[in-house]
C-alpha cells in the first residue's frame, strides 16, 4: 500500500523513561488523534530490550480501541489478512540517553560553532566542544576527550584550501586520546571529517585505522557559508546504523517500523520548521522534560536547536538550582518559604523524581522551577543561534552608527510571532493559563506575540509521520495537538509604577496598561481581533518608540494577555512586596492562589 | 489493587545480590569461573594507552615541516628513552647543532611531516577491578570482566556519595529518630562503617571524615550541610567519584527522616560484620542506587525488594512526598477513578490511614510500599 493511502497509523515514542503511543486514524477525509497509551521505557536490566516498552504502550491503545494491533508479541504493521493491525507504524527515540556526540572544530567561534549547530539541529547532546582556541591546554583536552564516551566525534575546520596544520594537529590529539565509543565495547569509534577537503588525506594519514572515519563535505567552506546538511545527514546515518543497533533491542524495532527511526529532538525540530514556514513566522519553541529541556527557533526561516542536557524538571530539577540560585527559584514562588526548606524539597524531588506535587504550594515550587529551567535554556540557546561569525559585512554610511558586531544572536523577541510549549510542566499545568504564565514569565516576550502548548506531547510521532504522511502530521498537528493559549501584548521599556505604559484600543475602547499591572481578556480560540496599541514616550510595542503598533491577534484558552510589567521585567526586591505582586499578576488569570 | 509507581528500595536480611565488575576498555579477566574472590581480589586488568606526547621538531630546528625526514634520528616504532635525540640540524659547516630531544620515555608514533611534529607515546597506565564484595565468580565476560555472585544482606539507600569502601558496621545510636552528632563519634570507629538515625549533621560529617570513618549510613542530611561538607553543590544526581575520604548513604532523603525501622533493625542484627558499602547513586534511566552488603553464611532468600509490588488494602506504605513526607501508614482504600487534588490536577490516588488513625488522600505516585 502506498502511504498515503495509510488509515490507520500507530507511532510511538521512546523517551529516557516513558514511552508514548499514539493511535492515528483517518475519519471521513481528515485524519484525527484517536487514543495514547504509555509505559516504561524498558532499556535497563532487568529487560534491556526498548521493544517491551512499545508492546506495552500500544498493548494500553488496543484496551482503550478494543482493536487488535499487536501478533506475536510485534507492532502488527501493515495489516495482516484479517485487516487487523496499522497501515503504518513509525517511532522515535531518545532512550538510552539519546546520541551523545563531541565536537571539535580549529576556530571556537566559527567552525567549532558550525560543527556544534549541526549536531544540536542532527538531533545529538553536545557533551564537549574542543577548539584549537578554547583556552584548554593540550594535555587538558586528551584527558577530557578520553574521559568522555561520546556516540561519535564530529570534526571540523579551515576553509577549503585553508588551514591544514590544525586538523592535523586536532587528528593527533584525538589519536593522542584514542577515544573509545559509549556502546559496544571493542568498536571502532565513528569520525566524521567536515573540515578542510584539503587536510583530508594527512588527517586521514594520522588517523589510519584507529578510527572509523567517514569524510563529508566542508561544513564552512568559505567564511560566509555554513554548509551543515551534509554532516546532519551522516550523523543521523551513523546514528542509525552504529547507536541505534548497539542498543538493548533497536535492532528489532527497526524491523518493525514503517520508516527509519528518528532522534526526538530532530522529530520535534520539523514540526517546527513545518510550522514557521506554513505560517511564515518567527516561532520559538521548547520541550521541557524531566532531564533535559530542548529549544527550536526559526527566525528568519533559519532553524536552530539547542539542548540543555542538564536542565530538567526531575532528574536534573537540582541542577536548575545549582544554575539558577536557590535566590532565582524563590523569586517566583508567591508565598514565603525558607531556603532551607526548598531546597531540602528540591533534592527530595530530585531523588524520587516520579513523585507529583500534591499541594497548590509545591505545585507552585515546581512551576517557578520550570520558569528558572526555560530561562536559562533560552539563554543557552541565544548564544548558539546566531549570525555567522567571521564574515565581513557589507556596509553603508547609515550602518555606521549601528553598533551591531557580526554574530548576534537571530533570536530577538520582538520579531518573535509564536511560542510553543511542550513536556510535562506545560504539556500537563491543572491550568492552562498556568502554562501562558510560566511561558511569559520565563521569556519575557516582548510587543506582540501568540502563545500555545502541546495538548499531550505528541510533537515528537507527528514529526516522524510529516516524513512519510505530511498531510496526516498538519492535521493531526492543528486539530489535536496544538492548543492555542492566547497572545500577549507586552510593551518593550518602562515607565514609573502606575502610569500609563501604553492604551490598547479593541473593539473601539480604549484600555489602559498601566506599569506593573496585567490584564487578561477573554478571547476564545480561533476568534481574532483587531489591536491598535499606543506606547508611552519611551516605550516601544513593535512599531518603534512611542509609535502606535497595529495589529490583528488570535485568542486562545487563556485569552488576550495585557502585560504592563514592563521590559526587562524587575521584581520588586522586597519580599513582602514580590510576593504581592506575584498573586496580584496570578489574580489576573483567575489562578488559584495557596 | 494497583501499582506503585515508584519502586521502593530493597532491605533484606538474606538475598543474592551480584555485582557485574567491568573494565572500561577490553582487557584480562584473571580470575577463572567458580573462584572464590575477596573484595580487594583483582578480576580484571587491562593497560589504558599512554598519553602522546608531541614534540614540535621542525619549529624547534628552525626548519620547514617537509623537511623533517633529512633531519629526523628515530623512525615510528622506535622506542626512546627520555632526552633521547630525535632530530637534529647542522649548518655552517656543522658548526651550530640544532636538535629536538624525547620529553618522555615511550614508543615514536607519529612522524608528522605536515605539522612537523614527532609524538612519543607514553607507557601504558595499567589499571584493575576488584571484586568489591566476598564472593564467588558465577560468570566470566571474556576480555571485559566477571559477575561476582554473594549470599548475604543488602540495603540499597535512596542516595550517597563515595566510592566503594569495606567496614564492620556499628550502630551508634539507640533509635532510628536518634540524631547523629559530633559527640557519639569516637577514633576508634576509623575504618568501620558507622550508622546511625534520622540525620547526621554537619559538625559530625567532618568529625567522622577526620576520624577516617570508612562509611556512615543514616536516614537524611540538610542539603546544606552535605553541600558544605564537599565544598560544592550536586547538580545532576550521578555521584560515586566524589573526593571525599568516607562513604555517605542516606536510606531515607534529605532533611531529618527517621530511618525506616526494618532498615534500623537490620543494621543492628549486622552489628560487627565487615561490610562492603558504595554510595554512587544515578537517579537517571538505568537508576544505580547506593548500598551496604554484608556477605554472609548461606539462608533462606528473604526477598525483600519493595518495588513493583501490588498495592492492595493493608499494605504498609511510606508516603515520600509532601505534606505527609516521610509518613509511614498503610492502605484503606483504592479507588480506581481519577481524582482531583489539591493542585486541580486529576490523578489516581489512594486512600491512606497514618499511624495516628488519620486517613487521608495520597497519588499513588507519591507513595513507596514497604515490606514489614
Amino acid at each position: 500500500m502506498a502511504d498515503s493511502e495509510a488509515r490507520t497509523i500507530i507511532a510511538t515514542d521512546c523517551g529516557s523513561t516513558t514511552t508514548k503511543a499514539i493511535l492515528i486514524e483517518k475519519q471521513g477525509d481528515e485524519y484525527r488523534l484517536i487514543v495514547r497509551g504509555e509505559a516504561p521505557t524498558t532499556v535497563e536490566a532487568p529487560f534491556d530490550d526498548v521493544t517491551v516498552g512499545v508492546v506495552n504502550a500500544v498493548r494500553e491503545i488496543e484496551e482503550l480501541t478494543g482493536r487488535k494491533f499487536l501478533a506475536n508479541d510485534k507492532v502488527l504493521a501493515p495489516r495482516d489478512a484479517q485487516g487487523e493491525g496499522a497501515d503504518l507504524y513509525l517511532s522515535t527515540s531518545s532512550a538510552g540517553g539519546g546520541l551523545q556526540m563531541t565536537v571539535a572544530g580549529v576556530v571556537k567561534s566559527m567552525s567549532a560553532e558550525s560543527a556544534e549547530r549541526a549536531a544540536l539541529g542532527a538531533g545529538a547532546i553536545v557533551m564537549d566542544t574542543i577548539a584549537v582556541d578554547d583556552g584548554r591546554k593540550e594535555h587538558q583536552k586528551v584527558e577530557r576527550i578520553r574521559a568522555l564516551r561520546p556516540d561519535m566525534i564530529l570534526m571540523s575546520g579551515g576553509t577549503d584550501g585553508g588551514t591544514v596544520t590544525h586538523l592535523v594537529e586536532m587528528a593527533e590529539m584525538l589519536v593522542s586520546a584514542d577515544p573509545k565509543p559509549r556502546l559496544g565495547i571493542g568498536l571502532k569509534l565513528p569520525v566524521i571529517y567536515a573540515g578542510n577537503k584539503e587536510a583530508l588525506s594527512p588527517v586521514q594519514q594520522v588517523l589510519k585505522e584507529r578510527v572509523e572515519l567517514h569524510p563529508v563535505d566542508n561544513i564552512r567552506p568559505t567564511l560566509d557559508l555554513e554548509n551543515l546538511g551534509p554532516a546532519r545527514e551522516e550523523i543521523h546515518e551513523l546514528f542509525l546504523k552504529h547507536v541505534m543497533q548497539q542498543a538493548p533491542g533497536y535492532g528489532k524495532l527497526l524491523t518493525w517500523t514503517s520508516a527509519d527511526i528518528m532522534a526526538t529532538p530532530n522529530a520535534v525540530g520539523r514540526i517546527i520548521e513545518t510550522i514557521a514556514r506554513r505560517e511564515n513566522i518567527n516561532v520559538l519553541a521548547v520541550d521541557i522534560g524531566g532531564a533535559t529541556t530542548d529549544v527550536f527557533s526559526v527566525f528568519g526561516g533559519t532553524y536552530n536547536r539547542t539542548v540543555s542536557a542538564n536542565l530538567g524538571m526531575s532528574y536534573s530539577i537540582c541542577n536548575v538550582l545549582t544554575e539558577a540560585g536557590v535566590e532565582n527559584i524563590g523569586r517566583w514562588i508567591p508565598f514565603e518559604i525558607e531556603d532551607a526548606e526548598l531546597r531540602n524539597r528540591l533534592r527530595n524531588k530530585m531523588i524520587r523524581p516520579t513523585t507529583i506535587p500534591y499541594t497548590l504550594e509545591d505545585l507552585l515550587i515546581e512551576q517557578a522551577v520550570s520558569r528558572e529551567a526555560l530561562r536559562l535554556a533560552l539563554d543557552h540557546h541565544r548564544n548558539l543561534a546566531r549570525e555567522l561569525k567571521g564574515v565581513q559585512q557589507e556596509r553603508s554610511i547609515g550602518d555606521l552608527f549601528d553598533q551591531r558586531g557580526s554574530g548576534e544572536t537571530l533570536v530577538k523577541l520582538l520579531d518573535l510571532n509564536m511560542i510553543v510549549g511542550s513536556g510535562g510542566v506545560l504539556s500537563h499545568a491543572p491550568r492552562r493559563e498556568q502554562s501562558a504564565l510560566m511561558m511569559i514569565d520565563a521569556y519575557q516576550p516582548e510587543g506582540v506575540t501568540e502563545l500555545a502548548v502541546d495538548s499531550i506531547f505528541m510533537m515528537p510521532q507527528l514529526g516522524v509521520l510529516s516524513t512519510v504522511l505530511p498531510e496526516a502530521a498538519t492535521q493531526v498537528f492543528d486539530r489535536d495537538c496544538l492548543i492555542r493559549l492566547g497572545t500577549v501584548v507586552a510593551p518593550v521599556g518602562t515607565v514609573k509604577e502606575g502610569e500609563l505604559l501604553a492604551t490598547i484600543r479593541i473593539d473601539g475602547k480604549e484600555v489602559p496598561l498601566r506599569m506593573g499591572t496585567m490584564q487578561v481578556i477573554p478571547q476564545g480560540e480561533g476568534e481574532w481581533r483587531d489591536l491598535e496599541i499606543v506606547p508611552a514616550r519611551n516605550v516601544n510595542a513593535g512599531a518603534g518608540k512611542g509609535k502606535p503598533h497595529t495589529t490583528r491577534v488570535r485568542g486562545g484558552v487563556a485569552g488576550l494577555i495585557l502585560d504592563g510589567r514592563g521590559r526587562p521585567l524587575v521584581l520588586p526586591p522586597d519580599q513582602a512586596a514580590r510576593v504581592g505582586k506575584l498573586r496580584e499578576w496570578l489574580g489576573a488569570f483567575g489562578l488559584p492562589l495557596p | 489493587m494497583g501499582s506503585a509507581y515508584t519502586p521502593g528500595l530493597k532491605v533484606s536480611a538474606s538475598t543474592v545480590v551480584r555485582k557485574s565488575r567491568r573494565l572500561p576498555l577490553k582487557g584480562d579477566v584473571v580470575v577463572d569461573m567458580g573462584a572464590p574472590v575477596d573484595p580487594d581480589t583483582v578480576v580484571a586488568r587491562t593497560n589504558i594507552p599512554g598519553i602522546l606526547r608531541t614534540v614540535r621538531a621542525s619549529e624547534k630546528l628552525g626548519i620547514d615541516p617537509d623537511e623533517l625526514p633529512t633531519a629526523v634520528q628515530v623512525k615510528e616504532g622506535d622506542a626512546v628513552k627520555s632526552g633521547q635525540l630525535l632530530a637534529m640540524t647542522r649548518s655552517f659547516f656543522g658548526m651550530f647543532k640544532s636538535e629536538a630531544h624525547a620529553p618522555v620515555d615511550g614508543v615514536v608514533e607519529i612522524i608528522n611531516t605536515v605539522t612537523g611534529h614527532i609524538s612519543i607515546r607514553e607507557k601504558p597506565n595499567p589499571i584493575e577491578v576488584k571484586a568489591y564484595v566476598r564472593g564467588r565468580v558465577v560468570e566470566v565476560i571474556e576480555g571485559e570482566g566477571v559477575v561476582v555472585e554473594t549470599r548475604g544482606a543488602l540495603v540499597q539507600g535512596i542516595f550517597g556519595v563515595g566510592g566503594e569502601r569495606q567496614g564492620t558496621i556499628r550502630v551508634i545510636v539507640d533509635s532510628p529518630d536518634a540524631m547523629l552528632t559530633e559527640a557519639s563519634l569516637t577514633p576508634d570507629m576509623a575504618g568501620c562503617i558507622v550508622a546511625g538515625g534520622a540525620n547526621i549533621s554537619g559538625a559530625a560529617l567532618r568529625k567522622a571524615a577526620e576520624i577516617g570513618v570508612a562509611g556512615i549510613v543514616v536516614g537524611a542530611i540538610v542539603d546544606q550541610d552535605l553541600v558544605d561538607f564537599l565544598g560544592y553543590d550536586i547538580g545532576v544526581a550521578i555521584t560515586g567519584h566524589e573526593n571525599i575520604n568516607l562513604t555517605l548513604v542516606l536510606t531515607e532523603g534529605f532533611g531529618t527522616i527517621r530511618m525506616a525501622d526494618r532498615t534500623f533493625r537490620l543494621l543492628k542484627s549486622l552489628e560487627g560484620q565487615t561490610a562492603s558499602i558504595n554510595g554512587a547513586t544515578q537517579i537517571r534511566a538505568g537508576v544505580i542506587r547506593p548500598e551496604v552488603i554484608v556477605p554472609r553464611q548461606a539462608g533462606p532468600d528473604e526477598g525483600g525488594e519493595a518495588g513493583d509490588f501490588d498495592l492492595e488494602i493493608g499494605t504498609p506504605i511510606r508516603i515520600i512526598r509532601e505534606p505527609y513526607f516521610g509518613k509511614l501508614a498503610t492502605v484503606s482504600e483504592l479507588p480506581s477513578e481519577l481524582q482531583e487534588i489539591p493542585t486541580e490536577a486529576m490523578v489516581r490516588v489512594l486512600q491512606a490511614e497514618l499511624q495516628n488513625g488519620e486517613r487521608v488522600i495520597v497519588p499513588r505516585a507519591n507513595v513507596e510500599i514497604i515490606e514489614e
